[in-house]
């Protein structure tokens, strides 16, 4: 590398940081909370609602969740929780909304390469890594909760 | 006489000619800032096929053989096609030739391929080995998603560097004779990494590869930024072209009047969600057979220096932490009276 080169290459490292635009925090911030707050009004809703009818109050997470479950695969399915997601962020990520989205989508995307290597192999590339890091902490929280319990 | 000028640039005496070009593409870029310009628009990215490679696939055989009906000639008398894609094994491209009747060599420079695919093109003619070749390249949205990022449905958010594939294909036919744009040097870009390795700004990694051919293309001609109408570069988006500028001006060249890049002038970043801009083999290629051609055509444009260029990454490299390495290739057309 010449010695021009050289220093081109350090006023490169000073000019690609500056004309990086920073993400607007404040906003992407307010855009999850309202939107992230909505899902979980409506999750709230269907809580609500099936507390009136009479679902035990023990099973009432396993309900609402399926029923968020369903929501967050329609939405995918219908092409319209991708959109949504552009403007919320984490807003639709870290709802129960999300992982539905992230198992459809694949599903849905490798279609064109079978059921078997396509849908089955491929669905679980994004929500795998949740799966295996949740998975995996949570039996240490319990270790740690057992532990605990005996002391 | 030696062909070769300065460090890395050929001079094509016997000027090879662009005849015919064709641009295809999807309805996004239809409905872009450049869609006057195209030849075809598709009306949906899978344009009645089963898969958007096929899709892809597909745009590439018809940009090739429209062109060649355009050139009033026949697939037989095409001497080489000349063609790269992004997709893995460049599966576009061969599978577009595999229903042509004309001997095929693949190429791959990623969205440098167009500027790659016609300077070797035009070398080609030059050194007397063909009477007709074709250069063509091909990129699309969705096919590249799936290979190198998410799912489509996926809800993510890209960000503001963050660039759009261009669905789209173009092809241009080389001959030797007739008043049409003609190539006049070739300037071959060596790969430069200066260090960028987010997947998601690849204007940035690829601007000094461009910095480096331009300057190395001034250098080798005795030209400077003021010879061409047009100097266009293909990907870099709205923040890449920005550090190029700055960075030529490190270099003693300020291009700014007279310099545009493919990928902010297709689409229309603000009501079409494309962030940086577009990216692709496909943009240089339909914004150069589109929109530059037609405007050599009419002689709005006499002098243009067409210069795409390429992030050489892979989804594997980006995951092992490797930056990012980039390319570019200069390709000087020009249109008007023959100086011989």
């Amino acid at each position: 590398m010449s010695v021009k080169e050289k220093k081109v290459k350090e006023k490169f490292k000073k000019i690609s940081s500056q004309t990086q635009p920073k993400p607007n925090l404040l906003k992407n911030c307010i855009n999850a909370f309202i939107i992230g707050g909505l899902i979980c009004d409506v999750g709230q809703f269907f809580n609500n609602f099936f507390l009136n009818i009479g679902i035990p109050k023990e099973d009432l997470g396993t309900y609402v969740s399926i029923v968020m479950v369903f929501i967050g695969a329609l939405l995918t399915g219908v092409g319209v929780y991708d959109k949504i997601a552009t403007h919320a962020g984490a807003g639709t990520v870290v709802p129960i909304t999300g992982f539905a989205n992230s198992i459809v989508s694949p599903a849905m995307e490798f279609k064109k390469e079978g059921y078997v290597f396509g849908v089955a192999a491929k669905m679980f590339i994004i929500a795998g890594p949740v799966l295996v890091y949740g998975i995996s902490s949570s039996v240490v929280v319990g270790i740690v909760y057992f532990v605990l319990l005996k002391i | 006489m030696n062909k070769k000028i300065g460090k890395h640039t050929v001079r094509l005496e016997s000027k090879p000619r662009i005849i015919a070009v064709t641009s295809v593409v999807g309805p996004k870029e239809g409905e872009g800032n450049l869609k006057d310009y195209f030849d075809i628009i598709l009306r949906d990215d899978l344009n009645g096929k089963e898969s958007f490679e096929k899709a892809e696939s597909d745009m590439m055989y018809t940009a090739v053989l429209q062109s060649i009906k355009k050139a009033k000639l026949t697939e037989e008398q095409i001497d080489f096609l000349l063609a790269g894609d992004l997709l893995n094994q460049l599966t576009s491209s061969s599978f577009a030739a595999r229903g042509m009747n004309i001997p095929f060599l693949g190429l791959y420079g990623a969205c440098s391929t167009m500027t790659e695919s016609l300077g070797v093109a035009a070398m080609i003619m030059d050194g007397g080995f063909a009477n007709y070749v074709v250069a063509a390249t091909s990129s699309h949205f969705a096919a590249a998603e799936r290979q190198f990022r998410y799912p489509l449905e996926f809800g993510s958010q890209r960000p503001a560097t963050a660039q759009w594939t261009v669905t789209g294909a173009g092809a241009m036919v080389l001959g030797k004779e007739g008043n049409y744009p003609y190539v006049t040097n070739v300037t071959i870009g060596k790969v430069k990494d200066y260090g960028i390795n987010d997947p998601n700004n690849m204007g940035a990694a690829m601007a000094p590869a461009a910095v480096s051919t331009i300057y190395q293309h001034f250098n080798d001609t005795k030209r400077n930024p003021k010879y061409y109408d047009l100097i266009v570069t293909g990907d870099l988006g709205k923040y890449g072209k920005e550090i190029t500028e700055k960075l030529l001006k490190e270099y003693g060249y300020d291009i700014r009047d007279n310099y545009i890049d493919c990928g902010e002038e297709i689409f229309d970043s603000k009501t079409q969600g494309t962030n940086a801009g577009g990216s692709g083999c496909g943009c240089s290629a339909v914004v150069y057979s589109g929109y530059i051609y037609k405007n050599m055509l009419s002689g709005k444009f006499k002098k243009v220096l067409l210069v795409s260029t390429g992030a050489l990454l892979s989804t594997t490299s980006s995951l092992q932490g490797e930056s990012i390495p980039g390319i570019a290739h200069a390709v000087s057309i020009e249109y008007g009276k023959m100086e011989d």
